[in-house]
């Protein structure tokens, strides 16, 4: 027996679809997090710096790397949703746009990885 | 009771297709101007700014705001990019709270919620903004 994975059209579509979803609430939650968290600046400098502090830390810092990928696959996603609703000719390129979608994020969201994980681990580089 | 549901039911199909459309319009609109503003933001914030990531505390924040050249072009980047990422963020949630959230009178509450959420935050850092 043998177990495959493959995703019909449709599938394909339904999980481009939840991930918009899941990263968008994902991103608000941060975005009402960080919010409350500069509006700390009216405690002052000291107050607003120590907890600062804690979201310094490497492990802390990691979480970027999710909030990238939500930020970049909601960014390229949106983009494509934009672009095939407003351009009609393009609907017959939905397939493709996805896989295209897929590879300008991974393009996008690789470095910026890297470039997150090196900040936090190796800050003299 | 019947005649009540039957005028609400119609009402309310009738102003939330409207509402819907200009909603459909606004997050188009408001994700091209958020994929500039946001993603600026994000990658000057952790790649670009002098210091790092990790130099970023009280004192770079209020000396950006304070710059007498820049100063009022960092506010107005930050009211735009606060204005536009929770309008968007909030009119997303509504849209998931209204195809997931089944219970009507949850929905409801829910939805109550995420509106005085939403005008709190916009208050919250419309305020801190302007006022370091």
């Amino acid at each position: 027996m043998t177990i495959t994975f493959k995703l019909s059209r449709q599938q394909e579509l339904q999980l481009m679809q939840w991930l918009h979803r899941i990263t968008g609430v994902g991103v608000f939650l941060f975005l009402a997090g960080h919010i409350v968290h500069i509006w700390l600046m009216g405690l002052g400098p000291e107050q607003f710096d120590s907890i600062t502090a804690v979201l310094r830390q490497p492990p802390a810092r990691l979480l970027h790397i999710f909030l990238f990928f939500s930020v970049l696959f909601h960014a390229v996603n949106g983009l494509r949703i934009i672009l095939l609703d407003f351009v009609p000719p393009l609907a017959r390129f939905q397939r493709a746009s996805l896989y295209v979608s897929l590879f300008v994020f991974a393009l996008l969201f690789i470095p910026s990885a890297l470039l997150i994980l090196m900040d936090a681990f190796l800050p003299s580089l | 009771m019947d005649l009540f549901a039957r005028y609400f039911a119609r009402t309310s199909r009738r102003s939330g297709s409207l509402l819907n459309l200009y909603a459909w319009f606004f997050m188009r609109l408001s994700g091209i101007i958020l994929l500039l503003l946001a993603l600026f933001h994000l990658v000057y914030m952790h790649f670009l700014v002098p210091g790092g990531v990790t130099g970023i505390n009280y004192a770079t924040i209020a000396a950006r705001w304070a710059d007498p050249a820049w100063g009022p072009m960092w506010r107005t980047f930050d009211l735009l990019l606060l204005l536009f990422g929770l309008t968007h963020g909030a009119n997303g949630l509504r849209q998931v709270l209204d195809d997931h959230l089944i219970d009507f009178q949850w929905r409801i509450v829910v939805k109550t919620m995420l509106l005085v959420g939403y005008l709190g935050l916009v208050g919250l850092g419309a305020a801190i903004i302007f006022s370091v």
